[in-house]
Parts: structure tokens; C-alpha cells; sequence
């Protein structure tokens, strides 16, 4: 209730000046904690589904790869290395062939 | 494990174990989908989850957990100019994510080439420094990313990961002023409290030019739409830079520095650059562009009351309503055709909330006769600058603002 009639003063506020304007009144914070939901979806089984799930679920969840449209092997490979060379992934060198395989296959990319 | 030893974090420590014994997983519960959306994302995927698993947020298309993308259900954009809170869109680059704020123990550090080096706690920034408010868009550098053709990797956003709010904060410009910035800085570096989970990644930072950090209307925001700001979209401070692209919003901002000379930090030289061309624009593949960082943002208009193959009355007066922003000015027209662009018509502007916002607009259209049309909007800027007739294209999939178009059936 606090919040939307503050809103109404601000926006009064702002009816009348367009651009940076004066608040009319003090605004307080409350602290905050919360739990952010996590992802237990894997890669789905296939070869090299082991390697990319052991190598990449630390710093991402799965879903956003997954949602990429079909890439090519070498736009694919451009990926893995950013994620190595520029994110800095700890991902074993003998996997990396694997992962962009698995990639690769993935929707049937050409 | 070997690699263990670079991850510095206790939960990724777990996460890594945890992926390496499949089956024997205990995370915390996954965000729960109640239901699935069709983004019509050219070739697919377009199927998402709408989530309401996250604190603060209501109903949101899940493009990934984690970190967070979550990007806006567009019909949320009828509703008003002013984005709610609970479902503005959400986009982090790290997946350490401080989710435990304690208000008297935050502050906001301001250092580097300044007379004064300052730690300022919220309470001396909320009531220490006189109060402004702006209205003002924020959008990710690729938004709608997952339309342009060909289809280029990165988060595959329709047109959601977009967002206005009334932004109440205190200047930039106050705060550097009490530091004190000394004669020969160049640029001023912003920092959040987001961590990347491998220790050596580049901690996400961002750099504006000394001129434009003290032009008096880059703001730190403690407030969006009379509210604090929902944890995942910055709580307690965030950036606000209007005008320009988010991804100079830094949210959680903690760490100010001033520079002395350019910021080579790679998300400021490396990520975030366009080709220095019109549009942004290149062809498919073309090499040795001069890149540049993103910068200014670029004029849209959009229809929100009517979806794609909706059908609608012929002969019979219909609504058109939609919102526009003119990017990093004010919204001088926009323009619908019924007629594939051949001819254009003027719609009604509504109220003006300041140049950075979003502004509705509203016209009424006959549509002659029965049969399929396509409506195309145009937005022109107070600038004079107009959306463009062709998508632009570049590898990176960022600043499209072609002139948008709905297929409907009139019957």
C-alpha cells in the first residue's frame, strides 16, 4: 500500500517534469534474502553427453543451450573456445572434441 | 578433478561433484514450468517454459536458470507504459549471485583517481544526496536476438528482454563530485557484486567516458517504479544509463572507479561491440570490420493489442495500440501501414513521460475487405532518425529495430 501510493507522488512528480526531476518523499530499503531457483536438467544421452554435462553445468544450466537454433560445427567450436579461452571454463582438453560433436548433432545442425 | 581447485566457490565445489555421480543429485528444487510458450523464433526452438520460480518475479518465459534469463510474456507491454517490476526482464552473465542483502551492511565504494576515496552506505546515498527520477527504457543489447536471420548463438530472446520503469536514484555526477575526480580522467568503471564462478573469468565490468558519467542524468537507482529493485534485477543499486543499452546498467553496483586512462576490461574493449557501421549491419561472414563497444540505442514501435494471425472484422473500425521508444531521444511519430508500406498513416502519441521511456500509441484502421494483411509500425525519432525497412545483421545478434510486422486476417 506504501509502495503504490509512493508511486502516485512520483509519477505526479514526473507529470510535471519530463526529464530528471525532485522525489517528494524519503524512500527507505529492506533487506533481502531469497533462494534462487536451480536447474537439475541434463544434457540428453548421446555420445559425448557425459562429457559436455561433466564440463559445462558448473557455470550454466543446460536449458539455454539447449534453446540455441541448429549451428554449424565451426560456430559450435567458436563457442567452446570462447567459453575456454575468454570464460575461462576448466574444460578438459580431450573433451573439447566430444563436446562440439555433441553440439553438432544436436538438432541435426549442417 | 584436478580442475577443482580453480573453482573458488563452495556451491559450484558441490555442483561439480554433484554432475560428476549423475543419479545421486540433491539440488535445490528446479524452477517449476507451469506452462510453455511458442517464441516464433525462425528454424526453433521456440518452446520455453513460463516460470514463476523466482522470488520477486511473477510469470516469466524461462530462457535460462542459471544465471537467470528471463525475459517478459510481450502481452505484458499493453498494459501501460511503466514495465511492473515482477515482470521486468532478467539477465546475468555470472552465476555467483549474492541472494542474502543485509541493507546496513552494504556500501558503494568510489575510488581511483579521485581526491577522496569514499564508501558510502545506502543510507548516506539514499538520504545524503538529493533524490532525482527518470523514466527511462531498459534494454539488452540483443533483444530479439533470436529473429535475425541467419540465426547467430547467444540467449535466444524474442522482443521481451526489454523494460521501462520510473528509475529513482541519486545523480552519478553528485557521487563523483564528492569523490572528487581529478583533472586527466577518462573513463569511470562500474562493478557489481556478481562473481564468475571460475576464479581467473573476467569479473563483469563496465565503462562509460568521464563526460558522459557527469552529464548529469546517468543515475545509481535504489528504486524502480516506487518499489525496491526485485534481488535478481539489482537490488539495491543499479545503473541507470539512459538511453543507452543495458549493459552498462550494472546492477548491484558496489565498486566505482575512476580512470586515468581507457578501460581495457574485456567486457568493455572484447564483449559488447558492434560493427562500426550503419545499423550495426554486415553481411553474413564479412571480416575485418572495425568493432566498436555498443552504445546508444536505437528507435522501436511495436504492436501490443494484436497478435500474429489474430483475425479481425473488415469493414469494421479495429484498435491499434502498441508502445515506442525513440532510444536515446524522444519519440517524434509513428507511423502503421496496412498496405505492406506502400502508404503510411500517422498514430496518436500518448502521454509523455520523458525522452527516455516508453510511449504508448493508438490509431483506429478500417481494413477494406475481407482477406490477409500485414500491419507494419515505424517509429522516427526526435532525432530524425527512423526504423529501418531491412534487419540489420551482425554476429553478435545485437541493436535490431527493423520496422516490426503483424500478419492478420481480416473477416
Amino acid at each position: 500500500m506504501y509502495g503504490s501510493f509512493l508511486r502516485a507522488i512520483i509519477l505526479l512528480g514526473v507529470a510535471s517534469m519530463p526529464f530528471v526531476a525532485r522525489a517528494a518523499t524519503p524512500f527507505e530499503l529492506t533487506s533481502v534474502r531469497i533462494d534462487l531457483p536451480d536447474s537439475d536438467r541434463m544434457f540428453p544421452d548421446g555420445p559425448g553427453s557425459d562429457a559436455i554435462n561433466n564440463n559445462c553445468l558448473a557455470c550454466h544450466s543446460a536449458g539455454m543451450v539447449l534453446n540455441q537454433p541448429a549451428l554449424s560445427k565451426q560456430a559450435w567450436a567458436a563457442e567452446v573456445n570462447k567459453m575456454i579461452n575468454n570464460y575461462k571454463a576448466p574444460v578438459a582438453l580431450e573433451d573439447v572434441g566430444q563436446i562440439v560433436e555433441y553440439l553438432t548433432g544436436l538438432r541435426g545442425a549442417k | 578433478m584436478a580442475e577443482i581447485g580453480d573453482l573458488h566457490h563452495l556451491i559450484t565445489r558441490r555442483r561439480l561433484l554433484g554432475v560428476a555421480s549423475v543419479g545421486a543429485l540433491a539440488l535445490t528444487s528446479p524452477s517449476r514450468a507451469e506452462t510453455t510458450i511458442d517464441l516464433p523464433l525462425p528454424g526453433g526452438p521456440g518452446a520455453r517454459p513460463i516460470t514463476t520460480g523466482f522470488p520477486q518475479k511473477g510469470p516469466m518465459i524461462l530462457q535460462r536458470t542459471r544465471p537467470p534469463l528471463l525475459e517478459t510474456p510481450f502481452e505484458v507491454f499493453d498494459k501501460g507504459v511503466f514495465t511492473p517490476n515482477d515482470q521486468f526482464y532478467v539477465r546475468w552473465h555470472w552465476a555467483v549471485i549474492p541472494t542474502d542483502i543485509d541493507i546496513g551492511k552494504f556500501s558503494l565504494t568510489v575510488r581511483g583517481h579521485v581526491n577522496r576515496t569514499l564508501s558510502l552506505s545506502l543510507n548516506d546515498i539514499l538520504h545524503g544526496l538529493p533524490s532525482v527520477q527518470l523514466s527511462a527504457v531498459n534494454q539488452c543489447s540483443g533483444n530479439s536476438r533470436g529473429l535475425f536471420q541467419p540465426r547467430v548463438p547467444g540467449g535466444q530472446w524474442a522482443n521481451g528482454a526489454m523494460g521501462n520503469a520510473l528509475w529513482t536514484g541519486v545523480r552519478l555526477k553528485d557521487v563523483l563530485d564528492k569523490a572528487g575526480v581529478k583533472p586527466g580522467s577518462v573513463q569511470v568503471r562500474f562493478k557489481g557484486l556478481e562473481e564468475p564462478v571460475v576464479a581467473d573469468a573476467p569479473h563483469f565490468m563496465k565503462s562509460l567516458d568521464i563526460d558522459h558519467a557527469r552529464d548529469g542524468e546517468v543515475m545509481i537507482a535504489y528504486a524502480m517504479n516506487g518499489e525496491q529493485l526485485p534481488l535478481v534485477n539489482g537490488f539495491p543499486l543499479r545503473l541507470v544509463v539512459p538511453g543507452w543499452y543495458a549493459t552498462y546498467w550494472v546492477k548491484m553496483l558496489n565498486d566505482i572507479e575512476v580512470l586515468n586512462e581507457p578501460d581495457t576490461n574485456y567486457w568493455t574493449k572484447v564483449a559488447y561491440t558492434i560493427p562500426d557501421t550503419p545499423h550495426a549491419n554486415i553481411k553474413p561472414g564479412e571480416t575485418n570490420v572495425k568493432m566498436v563497444p555498443i552504445n546508444r540505442m536505437v528507435p522501436r514501435s511495436f504492436v501490443t493489442n494484436i497478435a500474429s494471425s489474430q483475425q479481425v472484422k473488415s469493414g469494421a473500425p479495429t484498435t491499434l495500440r502498441g508502445i515506442t521508444f525513440g532510444g536515446d531521444c524522444g519519440v517524434a511519430s509513428v507511423d502503421y501501414s496496412i498496405d505492406r508500406g506502400k502508404s503510411w498513416h500517422q498514430a496518436q502519441l500518448g502521454k509523455d513521460e520523458g525522452n527516455y521511456g516508453f510511449r504508448q500509441w493508438q490509431t483506429q484502421f478500417t481494413l477494406p475487405s475481407p482477406g490477409k494483411y500485414t500491419l507494419l509500425t515505424r517509429c522516427t525519432n526526435s532525432n530524425g532518425v527512423a526504423q529501418p525497412d531491412t534487419p540489420n545483421w551482425n554476429p553478435a545478434g545485437f541493436m535490431r529495430n527493423v520496422v516490426e510486422s503483424v500478419d492478420i486476417i481480416a473477416a
